[in-house]
């Protein structure tokens, strides 16, 4: 990745942040802090390492990429919308009446692979498109983004031991690990210490990276599989919130609504950090 | 029933290179040569059918059919949600088997019945539910099954069930079989239960009442046409079924009758009381103790009759 694309990289991450707080405040809505978390991480994901082409969506060697944390879909929806998937004018329609954007992302939406919002379903059906892939000899790959809340799910790790045993190294697991979830810090409700070890343990390869340094997280995607025969975790320690420092690692922020007020304050910090 | 789904399934395969099996470690004995023909297109996820059914929807939705397969409740109740967000909102071509619908695994208990399953597969959308009474209706409905594009729930038989077709049959998504025909008045049944409407119609028919009765083994979409029929041509509708009395396929009949201005006709539904099974025995005997034996059905004609 170059200079420009960096540059290009942060600049859609700066928009993706705009639009969520943008579209929370509208719809009055939640799961911020969620969206904020990953929104270094999807520009990166969108721009250099899948191969998706909004102009033909439903290519047949697309890699899938399943959003499993789908109440952070609207950072997935902002990303989609900026690079041209559908029509921006599309993000005013969100979480309102006859809108176009339910809360949780779905699949009626040009370039959304798959409907998520309950979690623990992202990772199963990962599988089974790996597993569908692998066995037709085809190249596409598989990447499912998964949150803290993702992991505390059984059947999260129902697919986690499964993937190993077959050795599905066309999937990937991407963890936006901010250590909080709803009603607390990770550490306190499912403490998931060491995930890396965990993963490792159950016939992964992990590494671990800093979710919002967009180089970071460009090299550890560029060379997949992490290691023949195994499928690949990246663990990305992120933080909820991230770019408005009020919400920054402040679990209230998986709920919590912005007036008027508080929007103000966190554009006002977005785009000066441009 | 079981061995006649897995022969049928088998053969399909092979013509069919979009047929896959995905399992959460139960089949023994059935599945094994479809295991060891196909081992690329079947896998055994292991006890955990959150992830089979997970797993089903992505084989899915890279353009094959993807068929789970378990026993009674296990692959319906356990993943309810992977079926209702997954593969009905996906609209993928998922097929749901189970084997050992109602109380055929009887002795070992309510952990092992599936008797409210037509009631919750058929609420949901996109969902057809197919429920086989023997082997020849099995083999017919696993191919209209695998030929349909989209979710199936296929409630199959154990084993040793009695034929009630005398032969191969044609059956369609959306159809009913009429196995005699009578104007006193109409048992409808669906699932292998039916050996019973069929031994109470013929009993009836001795005693100068006789009955149309009908296997309307697809309970969604159903048969209207045949249910307005016998509601317009015979005197009275009796149902039939191995499934708690709420929402199932007595509640799918009545709803045709109430929904087409056809609910003047004497009508009764048997089927299990809204209890859970405590008591332990046989299939056949479970279904006597619970309501929907031979004389159960006998006695709702003619008491509709009176």
């Amino acid at each position: 990745m170059n200079e420009a694309e960096l540059n290009t990289c942060h600049e859609l991450a700066r928009k993706v942040r705009i639009h969520c707080l943008e579209m929370v405040h509208k719809g009055k809505s939640g799961h911020i802090g969620s969206m904020l978390s990953m929104a270094d991480i999807l520009p990166v994901l969108y721009t250099q390492i899948l191969n998706v082409d909004p102009k033909n969506v439903k290519k047949l060697d697309r890699d899938r990429f399943i959003l499993s944390k789908g109440h952070g879909g609207a950072a997935l929806l902002a990303t989609l919308a900026e690079l041209g998937f559908f029509p921006l004018e599309w993000l005013n329609e969100y979480y309102c009446d006859n809108g176009k954007l339910s809360g949780h992302i779905s699949h009626h939406i040009p370039g959304v692979e798959f409907s998520t919002g309950s979690l623990g379903h992202g990772l199963p059906v990962a599988c089974g498109m790996a597993m569908g892939a692998k066995q037709a000899g085809k190249k596409h790959r598989v990447f499912c983004l998964c949150s803290d809340g993702d992991l505390n799910e059984g059947s999260t790790w129902e697919a986690i031991m499964l993937a190993a045993q077959h050795h599905w190294d066309n999937l990937t697991m991407l963890v936006d690990y901010n250590r909080l979830q709803a009603l607390g810090k990770s550490r306190d409700i499912i403490d998931l210490e060491s995930l890396k070890q965990k993963l490792e343990i159950f016939g992964w390869a992990a590494r671990e990276e800093n979710g919002h340094d967009q180089k970071a997280v460009y090299e550890s995607l560029r060379d997949l599989p992490l290691c023949d025969s195994k499928p690949s975790a990246v663990i990305y320690r992120t933080v909820k919130g991230k770019g408005v420092s009020f919400m920054e690692n402040d679990y209230r922020w998986h709920y919590g609504g912005l007036t008027d007020e508080l929007l103000a304050m966190a554009l006002k910090e977005v785009e000066e950090a441009k | 029933m079981r061995k006649a789904f897995n022969k049928e399934l088998l053969s399909i395969a092979k013509r069919d290179p979009r047929v896959f099996m995905i399992l959460a470690d139960i089949g023994y004995g059935e599945i094994e040569e479809f295991a060891e023909t196909f081992p690329d297109r079947f896998i055994n996820c292991g006890v955990a059918e959150q992830n089979m059914t997970g797993v089903a929807c992505g084989v899915a939705m890279e353009g094959n059919i993807a068929v789970t397969y378990s026993i009674a409740n296990f692959p319906t109740l356990r993943c309810l949600e992977q079926i209702r967000n997954d593969v009905c909102y996906h609209d993928a071509n998922v097929k749901i088997v189970i084997i050992g619908g109602g109380m055929a695994y009887g002795e070992l208990g309510i952990s092992h019945h599936s008797t409210e399953d037509i009631a919750i597969m058929r609420a949901l959308p996109n969902m057809v539910v197919l429920a086989p009474c023997d082997k020849a209706e099995t083999v017919a409905l696993t191919d209209a099954m695998m030929e349909y594009e989209g979710p199936v729930y296929f409630r199959c038989g154990y084993k040793g069930e009695p034929d009630l077709h005398n032969g191969p049959i044609e059956a369609k998504i959306g159809g009913s079989a009429q196995l005699c025909d009578g104007k006193a008045a109409t048992v409808f049944f669906a699932g292998t239960v039916g050996v019973n409407a069929k031994q109470a119609v013929d009993e009836l028919a001795s005693e100068g009442i006789d009955c149309r009765l009908v296997s309307l083994y697809s309970i969604k979409p159903i048969d209207k046409a045949a249910i307005l029929r016998a509601a317009m041509e015979t005197n009275a509708i009796v149902t039939l079924e191995e499934h708690n009395i709420c929402g199932g396929v007595g509640s799918a009949v009545a709803e045709v009758l109430m929904d087409e201005g056809a609910g003047n006709v004497p009508f009764k539904r048997l089927a299990m009381p809204d209890v859970n099974a405590t008591k332990v025995g046989c299939q056949a005997w479970m279904r006597e103790q619970y309501g929907i034996g031979v004389n159960a059905v006998k006695n709702a004609v003619k008491s509709l009759l009176k």
